[in-house]
């Protein structure tokens, strides 16, 4: 991995002596973070089995970056306004959603595309978030649009003062788009750098073609070597302990300097790209048993542990789901409400023609 | 009398003291040039862009989602296409979140022809903005018009593009905007930076007091009762001598409405003129083929039909690729006063 910033050995520090990177979160931090990963994983298997089903349409989420998705969601301020952290996150963030208090029920609720939908009133693809009360900008369904619209957010902060940022996440694919570069000149300007963390999660692939055939930067992190201001690191998003530790590295380089820092995580993609690839289950490393198996070598975690997690997941996922099927769907006449903040007048054209 | 580049750069400042306006930015919109057309000199929140339309047009989203007031300037309206995307995303965040996050920005944009500015200097986008749905099209074609949308814009809670007509921007308003001195010297002298070494210039405002233009009500330049002509932005003044014109002459009295605002649209306005002249002309200079007018036209026949007294027009642009730089070219494609003339004349001759 080509970084900028060295990261140490797994288990050994700068003297050789033993430094197990577990030791540095609580065993209740690990805990929770462990039952938000299950419960992220079973939400995004009820989704699919949803879209499978007939009960919604397509799907897109983000089984395998969990490992990335819940430290980020936990580690971030959490608010409405510049005084806290902004999101501007593709369609693999449902775990950010739910480590920020998202409740499963609702992206249940998007999938189902029932009014109840607090995200979209049914409008949406599922995992497509707007939360303004937590600063969760509207996803779209483009794979690049929001690494320019970071910009705008951290332009604010910046002047607002303060040490919230932006956060933006988007896939390796999405970097071959020229808003990834806007956002990374517009977040060095020298006249005014940005306090943006833009993260690309690599999981090597855009849909069906590898990444390897289609860009030639090697490590996406290697961009930060044009910017002599920002930081680049590459990341090993099947691991959340590091993946914690990295995010709250760059939180607080930036939340200090206000200014942004290039965060690569490769991840998994454990179902493919999205429901019109099958959504299958493929064997690459899942950053959960990974998980599991620290937490049990550490004894912070027993078998049974999991065993009641993975089953109170489960059930909140299935109470979940029978409460939303007894929702209604939208109304037709919905499609008039939210063109403009203040609605419409007698004279727009509703009728579809003539 | 303010042009209409004095007037917007008016509105701007009176934004940034009193509307809550803290970033208004694009391509050489800050000092030392603020703008190409000046619109933005002297401002004091008013920053140089990089040179790139989509992070322009997705920091003003992100500032508007983060609930700032944010007015961004794209260059030419020529470059507004690479940021389509973009715009949509503005234009739908409210309803796709469900009615949650409006996003309360200005774009403003020079557009059309008639400052011989060739291929990528002379394009409309009055028909393909109109398709943004969620988003608010403005279009003024004179000074207080102007200012009066500007502050609207401001303060609306949707998007608005604001187009700003670049061949009118140098023209002078007919009326005051209020606070604006009456000598239009001295607001030369207060507001408009002197040639060379600008460093330690600052601009002097004029005391300036509110004015709104309210988005959707449109304008009746010329009061007529034989033909309705609907127009706005650089055709607007062109109407509004013709229809003069044929007064004089005693040809026919021609209403003129300029509509000022494309996106949402003034149909009471527009039908109530034509249930009374029963004749109506829609011109634009935007290319024909999915014409802007060409909506309201059909909607005319739609609506209106057994009201009219002949067949409706639209007089607009050649759907060619381009305009050419030679005027004869630009004469060819865009309305000229003489083409306008001719369309009315033959309107109000037409027996009912």
């Amino acid at each position: 991995m080509a970084t900028k910033v060295k990261s140490m050995r797994a288990g050994v520090d700068a003297f050789g002596r033993e430094n197990d990177k577990y030791n540095k979160l609580s065993p209740e931090l690990l805990k929770r973070m462990h039952h938000l990963m299950v419960l992220d994983r079973l939400m995004e298997e009820r989704l699919i089995k949803m879209s499978k089903g007939g009960e919604g349409f397509f799907w897109i989420g983000g089984p395998g970056e969990e490992g990335l998705n819940i430290p980020l969601g936990l580690l971030a301020k959490k608010g409405q306004g510049l005084d806290y952290d902004y999101f501007h996150l593709h369609y693999r963030s449902g775990g950010i959603a739910l480590a920020l208090g998202a409740q499963v029920i609702d992206t249940i609720r998007q999938m189902r595309t029932v009014v109840t939908d607090p995200y979209s009133r049914g409008r949406n693809f599922v995992n497509h978030y707007a939360i303004p009360e937590w600063n969760i900008m509207p996803i779209a369904p483009t794979i690049e649009t929001q690494y320019s619209t970071v910009i705008g957010s951290a332009i604010a902060q910046k002047k607002h003062g303060g040490d919230a940022i932006s956060i933006v996440t988007g896939g390796d694919a999405g970097t071959a788009e020229g808003d990834f570069h806007s956002c990374l000149v517009w977040a060095n300007r020298p006249l005014n750098p940005l306090p943006i963390l833009i993260i690309v999660t690599n999981n090597s692939f855009g849909i069906s073609t590898p990444y390897e055939g289609q860009h030639g930067e090697g490590d996406i992190a290697n961009w930060a070597k044009a910017f002599p201001n920002m930081p680049g690191k590459t990341i090993n998003g099947n691991d959340p302990i590091e993946s914690y530790l990295a995010l709250q590295e760059a939180m607080n380089h930036i939340r200090e300097k206000r200014s942004p820092y290039l965060l690569e995580v490769k991840t998994s993609r454990l179902n493919g790209h999205s429901s019109s690839s099958g959504a299958n289950r493929v064997g690459e490393v899942d950053c959960i048993k990974v998980f599991e198996e620290e937490l049990l070598k550490r004894g912070i975690m027993k078998a049974e542990d999991f065993e009641t997690t993975w089953t109170n997941c489960r059930e909140e996922c299935d109470r979940a789901h029978a409460q939303v099927k007894t929702e209604p769907y939208p109304e037709g006449d919905d499609i008039w409400n939210g063109i403009f903040v203040e609605g419409l007048d007698d004279t727009y054209p509703k009728k579809g023609g003539s | 009398m303010a042009n209409m580049a004095q007037a917007i750069r008016m509105a701007l400042h009176y934004g940034e003291e009193n509307l809550g306006v803290t970033e208004i930015f694009g391509e050489d919109v800050g000092a030392p040039l603020g703008g190409v057309f000046t619109a933005t000199q002297g401002l004091k929140t008013a920053w140089n862009a990089p040179l790139d339309e989509r992070g322009i047009v997705g920091a003003a989203i992100g500032l508007g989602w983060a609930g700032q007031r944010p007015v961004a300037e794209i260059q030419f309206v020529d470059y507004i296409f690479n940021t389509i995307d973009l715009l949509k995303l503005a234009g739908n965040s409210l309803w796709c979140s469900g009615g949650r996050m409006p996003c309360p920005i200005v774009i403003m944009t020079p557009t059309g022809s008639g400052i011989h500015g060739s291929i990528y200097h002379s394009h409309s986008f009055d028909s393909i903005a109109s398709k943004i749905h969620g988003m608010k099209v403005v279009c003024p074609s004179n000074s207080l018009d102007a200012y009066g949308l500007m502050l609207a814009a401001i303060k609306d809670d949707n998007p608005v593009l604001y187009l700003k007509p670049k061949a009118l921007l140098r023209a002078k308003g007919a009326e005051l905007i209020p606070g604006e001195p009456e000598d239009e010297k001295a607001l030369k002298e207060m507001i408009d930076a002197p040639v060379g070494d600008r460093q330690k210039w600052k601009p002097r405002w004029p005391n300036l007091e509110e004015y709104i233009v309210p988005i959707g009500q449109a304008k009746i330049a010329h009061e007529g009762t034989d033909a309705t002509i609907v127009t706005h932005g650089r055709m607007a003044p062109i109407c509004l001598d013709v229809a003069r014109d044929l007064a004089a002459e005693g040809f026919g009295n021609i209403e003129v409405i300029d509509m000022r605002s494309l996106i949402p649209y003034d149909w009471n306005t527009i039908s109530r003129s034509i249930r009374k002249t029963g004749r109506v002309l829609f011109i634009n200079e935007e290319t024909e083929i999915s014409n802007f007018g060409e909506h309201l036209f059909r909607r005319v026949i739609d609506e209106m039909f057994y009201e009219l007294a002949v067949r409706p027009r639209l007089l607009c642009g050649k759907a060619v690729p381009g305009i050419g730089l030679s005027p004869v070219l630009e004469y060819a494609s865009v309305p000229q006063k003489k083409d306008v003339d001719a369309a009315v004349r033959e309107l109000l001759t037409e027996p009912a």
